[in-house]
């Protein structure tokens, strides 16, 4: 993806177009930009960057095309294209029923059945981007803000942001507790904004954490629904790693303290889901916004006219997401294979002397890398990033880029190489780390 | 519980429009010649249904395309990841190419100056955020498609100010409609950012002739205001004059380097061309970098699915079948185009002559109990309910004059559209039957005489027609 050269303000043009809200200055696109010109490649060049800072999943498409070579017709619309005109007209922004069943489905498995989800308030969207964006159109006013965790996906600060005109208030997190959200952190974030007069309408939460790789736990969950209950906002929950959490058992869905609770207050939550990340697919946009409240669901149905999911796309998907042995199949083996790759970076993470969060799910590990800092500062992160993407040849997310308080830390993605390219990955950490602890002693060595 | 925001609970989204009204009935009681011959019949959705079958056996020739193969080789995971917001290389220079074809060849479009997005609505919104702020308006010439009010002003807070056409000169733009516009805006104190058109027109299927084209962009020059032209019908022009597009007139008038080439844009879909409206291909062209480059950002809220991008590059590469596919759907629109015609001519009804579109914008201003638009939802209920088809009746597209309305052609069967004029002219025939005159008076006076007589004579018919083969209630 390459970077566009903004041109300064030009007449004619909204505020919105010509600001900086996109936000793609921000070092997190920069990264990008040094492998897009310069890509690691297995054989044709060994010594380009690798793409660290990319959260795919390429682990399990073998699964997926196995499906696809034995159900050639969910490609081609049924035996003799019989399904071809149909789906062609179709553009009914209520999903193809076929598909939206497929996904609730889907979706229940991945919570092993703790939570059900009701087809008909589910609406789909053209990935999880335009969902979120959607969400906050229909619960916030332009002037009004959401809180969110930090540190949060970068991408938040455009999808919430730039066209909607709503701000972010951050809800500070740190290592202190593996970064789980406090009440106190809520309620501090909350009169800071009041503070400015700026007026809340919700939460929202990732969960499991992008980048911290952890899913957020039962008690901190129902503390969270108790604060957004108390300050009567709303939650949304973007779960588009659940799929993704390596033990079943740790993942703990919104949904799940909602059905607990008898639904009670369960109005004010939305799910946020999407196909990018679990199955891997984010070129096939889909997305899906599961809201508890009538008016919500209506309204972002409506509104999902400005980013509807090709038929073509939901075709396709809805046999393979109903077809219950293969999405069993599916799920286990990712969590088993996502698990693994999780273990091995971690592994020769560790090898090289470089600690981790303890994390249980999602495509990243966050890695601190705050003892080696010059300064303990932003700047002193971007320095050592700097040095990261230029001499080892790795482009990785520095913590600055998602709102982290404290600097040191980096996002660092596992599931969009094959394992011969992780090791050669670790290898490069692992000299680099080595290298760094010869110059130390060296110059400890000669100040003796 | 705490409110939802000001853009949920607005009307803007124009649902509760007799647009949708029509809809809902339709799905309420949906013609289908073996299951339910006596119900509704859509002519209210503009779809192209007449050419799918060039479109099946392409693809019964080309498995790859479908099947995410290359050259026989899968490309699955390639496309899968493939999330890039510049679009589909192939694909975007494949629909260029189509766009030109479709002009003759007569203007060329540089891939770089396209942004992919999902589907026209989203790409009309989507250069409204690029080119206004709250508040701020855009004139487009009315009747328009009412889809507009929700997608140009719902989110974006853009208002829309009309450029009033009338059945006078065929509703063709005229200086004074768009000075009168302009001024309205300023009395409203609302800042005018741009004029849109949709050419060939929705709902009127005319092209926009060259002289109303240079008139506009004259307009937009003097006014340093944008000018966007959606051009989704630019494909279905079946009939003289040929289609002349705002790219032309620029290119004819050696704009290029002036100030105004970076501020006309065009919008573009396969929906209408092709009848893929379920696979929400829409674009936007536009000279100006900045807004090519916005646009391109804002278009990750509404990307189309590599899946479709493929399959698409894949077809309209194969300029053969493209042109072929041009030229053949054409000739079938016209087909279908003329066969309406004709039969509502038969029935006592015009049409304004058209050369373009999914549909026609027919005069039944004639039939109207009073020239008023009670009349016209009157006249509009009793076609929905009693006569049993879905309609669009002027109103809805912000037509000045009552008495007009949109009928689609291309969406249903030849044997169809035969029955939903069978049962026009029978619902005409009925009228004329029984009203003390024949005469179809213009003047208002005599209309007024002729209400009370049409009125009971309708009751009559209907009742009538209730002991037939219909349900008493629908």
């Amino acid at each position: 993806m390459a970077i566009e050269i903004e041109q300064p303000s030009v007449v004619g043009l909204s505020n919105i177009a010509v600001s900086e809200t996109h936000g793609e200055n921000s070092p997190y696109f920069a990264g990008w930009k040094a492998y897009d010109e310069n890509p690691y490649d297995e054989l044709k060049n060994q010594s380009g960057v690798i793409q660290m800072g990319l959260a795919e999943n390429q682990v399990s498409f073998d699964l997926i095309e196995e499906y696809l070579e034995q159900h050639s017709e969910a490609a081609t619309w049924g035996n003799g294209l019989s399904g071809f005109r149909e789906n062609a007209l179709f553009q009914d922004y209520h999903g193809l029923t076929h598909f939206r069943k497929a996904m609730a489905s889907f979706m229940e498995q991945i919570r092993g059945g703790r939570a059900k989800f009701d087809p008909n308030r589910i609406v789909l969207t053209a990935g999880a981007t335009a969902a979120n964006e959607l969400l906050t159109f229909v619960l916030a006013d332009p002037g009004d803000a959401l809180l969110i965790p930090t540190p949060y996906y970068p991408g938040f600060d455009r999808d919430l942001r730039w066209r909607t005109g709503v701000k972010i208030v951050p809800v500070h997190c740190n290592s202190s507790n593996n970064y789980q959200i406090t009440t106190k952190a809520l309620e501090e974030a909350y009169s800071k904004a009041e503070a400015m007069n700026i007026r809340v309408r919700g939460l929202l939460l990732t969960n499991p954490s992008n980048p911290l790789g952890i899913t957020v736990e039962r008690p901190v969950l129902e503390e969270i629904l108790d604060f957004v209950t108390r300050k009567n906002i709303h939650l949304v929950s973007d779960e588009i790693y659940s799929g993704s959490v390596f033990s079943p058992s740790e993942f703990t869905s919104t949904a799940e303290i909602l059905e607990a609770r008898n639904l009670k207050n369960s109005e004010r939550v939305h799910i946020v889901y999407s196909l990018s990340k679990d199955l891997g697919l984010p070129g096939f946009r889909v997305g899906a916004i599961y809201s508890y409240n009538d008016q919500v669901v209506t309204t972002a149905r409506r509104m999902s006219s400005f980013s509807l999911v090709s038929s073509q796309t939901q075709y396709l998907l809805a046999s393979m997401l109903s077809d219950t042995k293969f999405t069993e199949n599916y799920i286990k083996t990712n969590r088993q294979r996502l698990k693994k790759r999780y273990e091995m970076i971690v592994a020769g993470l560790r090898n090289a002397g470089i600690d981790c969060l303890k994390g249980n799910g999602g495509l990243f590990c966050w890695m601190n890398l705050s003892p080696f800092l010059e300064t303990p500062t932003k700047e002193g992160e971007l320095a050592l990033w700097n040095t990261i993407l230029h001499e080892v040849k790795l482009n990785i997310s520095p913590g600055s880029s998602c709102h982290c308080s404290e600097p040191g830390w980096f996002r660092v993605c596992f599931a969009n190489m094959s394992e011969k390219t992780l090791r050669v990955a670790l290898k490069r950490i692992n000299d680099f780390m080595e290298k760094r602890r010869a110059a130390d002693q060296g110059i400890l060595f000669s100040s003796l | 519980m705490k409110l939802l925001s000001r853009k949920a609970t607005c009307n803007s989204h124009g649902q509760d429009s007799s647009y949708f009204l029509g809809w809902q009935e339709y799905e309420k009681n949906p013609y289908d010649d073996v299951r339910n011959p006596t119900g509704i019949i859509q002519m209210g959705l503009a779809e192209n249904q007449l050419s799918f079958d060039l479109l099946e056996s392409w693809l019964a020739n080309n498995p790859d395309a479908a099947s995410f193969k290359r050259h026989g080789q899968s490309i699955f995971r390639e496309l899968a990841l493939f999330q890039d917001y510049h679009g589909l290389p192939d694909f975007k220079k494949a629909l260029v190419e189509f766009m030109a074809e479709i002009r003759g060849n007569r203007v060329s479009f540089d891939p770089n100056k396209l942004v992919l997005i999902a589907g026209a609505t989203s790409a009309n919104e989507t250069l409204i955020f690029c080119l206004a702020e709250p508040g701020e308006a855009f004139l487009l010439p009315a009747p328009y498609y009412p889809g507009f009010d929700r997608d140009l002003k719902w989110r974006t807070g853009v208002e829309i100010i009309p450029i009033q056409c009338n059945s006078s000169n065929g509703f063709q733009i005229t200086q004074s409609a768009l000075d009168e516009a302009y001024q309205e805006a300023q009395k409203r104190n609302l800042k005018v950012k741009g004029v849109l058109i949709t050419n060939p027109s929705n709902p009127l299927a005319t092209t926009i002739s060259r002289d109303e084209l240079n008139r506009l962009i004259d307009f937009v020059t003097a006014k340093e205001i944008h000018l966007v032209s959606d051009e989704i019908y630019s494909g279905t022009v079946f009939d003289s004059p040929k289609f002349v597009s705002v790219a032309e007139v620029l290119m004819d008038r050696n704009l290029e380097n002036t100030e105004v080439w970076d501020r006309v844009h065009i919008i573009y879909s396969l929906s209408k061309d092709l009848g893929l409206p379920g696979f929400r291909v829409g674009a936007i062209y536009s000279n100006d970098v900045t807004v090519v480059s916005t646009a391109t950002k804002m278009s990750s809220f509404g990307l189309i699915s590599s899946q479709t991008q493929y399959l698409l590059s894949a077809i309209l590469s194969d300029t053969k079948f493209a042109k072929n596919y041009i030229i053949e759907n054409q000739r079938r629109l016209k087909k279908r185009h003329d066969m309406l015609v004709s039969s509502l001519k038969n029935a006592g009804i015009s049409c304004l002559k058209s050369n373009a579109g999914l549909f026609c914008w027919v005069d039944m201003r004639h039939l109207l109990s009073s020239n008023s638009f009670e009349a016209e939802m009157e006249l509009w209920k009793k076609i929905l309910y009693d006569v049993g088809l879905n309609i669009s009746p002027g109103a809805s597209c912000h037509c000045t004059e009552p008495g007009w309305f949109r009928v689609c052609f291309a969406n249903m069967t030849e044997e169809t559209l035969n029955l939903s004029m069978q049962r026009i002219k029978a619902f005409v025939d009925s009228i004329v039957a029984t009203t003390t005159t024949t005469n179809h008076a213009d003047t208002r006076g005599q209309r007024q005489l002729d209400r009370n007589s049409r009125r009971r004579s309708l009751t009559k018919w209907v009742f009538r027609l209730s002991s037939y083969d219909r349900e008493p209630e629908r």
